[in-house]
């Protein structure tokens, strides 16, 4: 490709990129409405519930144990079906969720073709850079996240996931961004597009996975103060969540069904990053002739693959289930992002790739 | 109380501590906190230089890190005790399991529970009319075993059921996986021992013979014997850089590095090779890197009376993008004093507003050398190795450029100049004269290349555990494993009522739709099979 063409395409990507960020950040309102519609909805049943108290003081929460009472069918009858969604005030999907997710997809739609201009400009993967690989990396987390929402409803994660996306692209294209220049002879190999392909890929994963842990922390203490205040909605609810406004959480699923699905999450990432952790090796080997050196971002990589290993070891230890384990996949994913972001930029290492 | 049961009661205490589940996460933990020290603090083993800048930077901290092991962080004694303790808890934690395993592999199925409807996925249901209990299971059995399912079957007068496990691999998996990484640290501790490592700079046109003596550094392992050595030659034929020129935003980067090289083995012909940046050469048993590379440009001394006392290409080190480049000649005999040279090599001279050289561009457009000449005791007679690289200048008289008031020598490819005191003329040689003087100079300066020169007889090996601990993880951690039961319990008015329901073992996303596929199948067998035939019994 010429060059006047190249620094063409580089320009719509940019075009791209930040239309992109746009349309998120309109997604991102879309879903914050969303979680805020949550919350007046947990009130207004609240309300209710405290008039039925009177006549019925069990009345409570039996929206959701309707489901576990044996309902005598024909032929089968089932006491529990798979539930994905065990909410304690199950809540349908609102217009700004729909919404929401809509212009997620149509960001998303964007942020790839910018990402693929990027990649036609340069000619060759585009995630040689941090630039570009916050680029990538991002769209990779947001690709994750609607492939899982395929298979489970976790469109309640799309504020935090369109928020995240929206820093990271935001950091990227102001700090981080660097005209299209050529590979260096270091990375002008296939483990470039392997490695560093799989490494996203698996970032996307830590990033859901922490998402759910986060919630799931949040949802465990709401739980526990129902449980200390049995009566729940006479009371003031626990002063966190209502302080922070998170009453929609009594809308989303229980923090036992968080957790697995942060789990289910994190262990592919943790496949992922060991596959990551492994192809980088065989890379190391080829480039600087040793597969293991303490480079600072080898320490880093096998620091978080660590942390990993704690937390599916911590799901099977006693008394660390629960929060304990949600905790290290919170600080793993920290030191994801550490990895990224301040390892590439400040450390000194063999892994120069930063481009700045 | 006896001392010795108490002692042994003790060990015993301290082993069952050490191989729990709670000890190995806590020293996984501590195993990533440990490592991180070696993330701030310059290591010994990557970045020696960086670890001398420390103690010059920090004089009073860097003795107390050096007492702590901070700067070799990996193979201190308190990391060490935490990846050996963690091992030998792993050892302890992964044997009795793999006993239990293999029991679990050769046992049946547990007996079925005898209330179902506590368990996941509970489902129940009435049988077509005229279904036969122990039939209706053995069709269960049937369709249990056909989706991998080992079964053991339970009859009474009343009730018939079947018991079903699968997902025996997810424990394998784990078992490999952990296994696996036992094979990882024993083939890295002791695999390193049995190969070397060592360095060796080439200009073009050298040849080096693969002994001991002929490499600048050798590192060999522990168990590593030098006659090994395989001696083939290896010449570096060519070294071609290519720069990018046509993006201006990247002017001057280097895009490819190639060194075009012949390797003869010992008694064989010669036979050609390249080697490049991410692509070294695998001969003879050993990898051949390209690590480095920069200029060595020719030089030559001469005494005043004509003899030749000093004419090598010396390769100058890189000191910046744009390949500006730190040098070193020594010249202990023929002069009348000995001579020290510091040189500094500008492929593409420049100067700056303050008249200060610099290089702007990093291939060879006009080529300039200067030199900084120093006379004097070299020190090399002390018997002390001194490095090639750098000149001891305590005992040496400085005598142009600096502050001695004399011009640096300036050199072009091709030209000489006379050395201060009349101690004879230095020369700087035009590789290719003839292109240079048409101004061409891309030819008259050789460069080097470095190569790092490797065998290391256990990768084969880790790349194999490697291997072992994706399948693991993939298996140990992908594969469900669950207990399936199906009931069917024959009511005095003789309809079959039938129960299902499901156990998991560790995380298991598809229990409960397991369990509600399995009814449906079942269900769906019994109607096509109305009326029921009697099957044989297979247990
Ligand atoms: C170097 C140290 C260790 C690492 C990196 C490590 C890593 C892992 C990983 C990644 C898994 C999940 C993979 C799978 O199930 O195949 C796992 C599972 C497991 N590990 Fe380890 N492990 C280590 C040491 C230990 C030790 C010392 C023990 C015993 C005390 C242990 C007991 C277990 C158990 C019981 C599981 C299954 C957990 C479950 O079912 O969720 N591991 N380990």
């Amino acid at each position: 490709m010429n060059l006047t063409d190249s620094a063409l395409l580089n320009t719509y990507s940019l075009y791209a990129l930040y239309s992109a960020m746009a349309v998120y950040a309109l997604a991102f309102i879309a879903f914050a409405i969303d979680l805020a519609r949550r919350s007046s909805a947990v009130d207004a049943i609240q309300a209710a519930d405290l008039i039925e108290m009177d006549t019925a003081p069990s009345a409570g929460f039996e929206a959701s144990a309707a489901s576990t009472l044996t309902l005598k069918r024909p032929v089968l009858s089932r006491i529990s079906a798979r539930i994905d969604n065990d909410a304690a005030l199950p809540y349908g999907r609102s217009s700004s969720l729909r919404v929401g997710v809509a212009l997620t997809v149509l960001a998303w739609a964007v942020h790839l073709a910018a990402t693929i201009m990027r990649g036609f400009a340069a000619d060759r993967v585009p995630w040689a850079n941090m630039y570009e690989f916050a680029m990538t990396g991002t769209l990779l987390i947001m690709t994750v996240f609607l492939i899982v929402l395929v298979r489970s409803d976790l469109r309640f994660l799309g504020t935090f996931v369109t928020g995240l996306v929206l820093v990271l692209l935001g950091v990227a294209a102001l700090k981080f961004y660097v005209e299209v220049a050529p590979l260096p002879p270091a990375l002008q190999s296939a483990w470039l597009v392997i490695h560093v392909f799989v490494a996203s890929l698996a970032t996307g994963m830590f990033a859901l996975g922490f998402a759910l842990s986060t919630v799931q922390l949040l949802q465990s203490r709401r739980e526990n103060s129902e449980l200390d205040d049995p009566a729940g909605a006479s009371a003031p609810r626990s002063a966190v969540a209502s302080a922070l406004r998170l009453r929609f959480l009594a809308t989303l699923p229980s923090s036992a069904t968080l957790e697995n699905l942060a789990y289910r999450i994190s262990i592919i990432g943790f496949i992922l990053w060991t596959f990551t952790l492994m192809a980088g090796s065989i890379w190391a080997e080829q480039a600087w002739g040793r597969y293991w050196g303490w480079d600072t971002k080898e320490v880093w990589t096998f620091i978080i693959w660590v942390i990993y290993a704690g937390y599916i070891h911590a799901r099977a230890t006693r008394g660390w289930r629960g929060s304990r384990s949600a905790w290290l996949a919170i600080i793993g994913f920290s030191a994801v992002m550490f990895n990224f972001g301040v390892v590439n930029v400040f450390f000194k290492g063999l892994h120069a790739y930063s481009g700045l | 109380m006896q001392p010795k049961l108490g002692l042994i009661g003790w060990l015993r205490w301290f082993w069952r501590q050490l191989t729990s589940m709670r000890t190995a996460l806590f020293l996984l933990l501590m195993l990533a906190i440990a490592a991180i020290p070696g993330s701030l603090v310059p290591q010994r083993s990557s970045d020696p230089n960086g670890v001398s800048q420390y103690f010059a930077d920090h004089p009073d901290l860097a003795p107390t890190l050096d007492k702590l092991q901070a700067f070799d962080v990996y193979t201190s004694a308190w990391f060490s005790a935490i990846y050996l303790l963690l091992f030998i808890s792993l050892i302890g934690c992964v044997i009795p399991r793999t006993k239990h395993h293999f029991q679990a592999l050769r046992s049946k199925p547990p007996t079925t529970p005898v209330r179902l409807a506590r368990l996941s996925g509970f489902t129940e249901g009435e049988a077509p009319a005229q279904t036969d209990a122990s039939a209706a299971i053995t069709h269960a059995s049937t369709l249990l075993k056909s989706s991998g399912y080992r079964v053991a079957r339970f009859d009474s007068d009343t009730e018939s059921s079947v018991s079903a496990e699968r997902g025996y691999l997810r424990e394998t998996g784990n078992l490999i996986f952990h296994g696996a990484l036992v094979g990882i640290l024993i083939t890295v501790g002791f695999g390193g021992g049995y190969g070397f490592a060592g360095q060796r700079v080439l200009v073009e046109g050298q040849t080096f013979v693969n002994t001991l003596l002929a490499y600048d550094s050798f590192s060999p392992g522990r168990f590593f014997d030098d006659t090994t050595l395989d001696p083939y030659t290896l010449s570096l034929d060519d070294f071609s850089v290519s720069y990018e020129q046509r993006n201006l935003q990247a002017y001057g980067q280097p895009i490819d590095f190639t060194a075009d090289v012949t390797v003869t083995p010992k008694g064989d012909a010669a036979e050609p090779g390249v080697v490049k940046v991410n692509g070294p050469l695998r001969t003879n048993g050993t990898s051949i890197y390209l690590l480095g590379n920069g200029y060595a440009p020719t030089i030559k001394v001469t005494a005043p009376d004509g003899a030749v006392v000093f004419s090598d290409s010396v390769p100058f080190l890189p000191q910046d993008a744009n390949l500006t480049s730190l040098g070193i000649v020594k010249v202990p005999d023929g002069l009348a004093e000995q001579l020290g040279m510091i040189g500094f090599f500008y492929p593409t001279q420049d100067k700056a507003a303050s008249g200060a050289n610099f290089s702007s561009y990093p291939d060879l457009e006009y080529p300039l050398l200067t030199l900084n000449v120093y006379t004097g005791d070299l020190g090399l007679d002390a018997g002390v190795p001194t490095s090639v690289y750098a000149l001891t200048t305590d005992t040496l008289t400085q005598q142009t450029g600096g502050t001695t008031g004399v011009d640096s020598i300036e050199l072009k490819p091709g030209e000489s100049a006379k050395l201060p005191g009349d101690l004879g003329t230095v020369s700087f040689v035009d590789n290719d004269p003839a292109a240079s003087a048409v101004g061409d100079f891309t030819k008259s300066v050789p460069r080097f290349a470095s190569f790092d020169i490797h065998h290391d007889p256990t990768q084969i090996w880790l790349f194999g555990f490697a291997t072992l601990v994706l399948f693991g993880l993939f298996t140990g951690l992908l594969v469900p494993r669950r207990r399936l039961w199906v009931k069917a319990t024959t009511r005095p008015d003789k309809t079959v009522h039938l129960e299902y329901a499901g156990l998991a073992r560790g995380d298991d996303a598809a229990l409960e739709s397991a369990v509600t596929a399995l009814a449906d199948r079942h269900l769906k067998l019994l109607k096509t099979h109305q009326p029921v035939v009697a099957t044989p019994e297979s247990t």
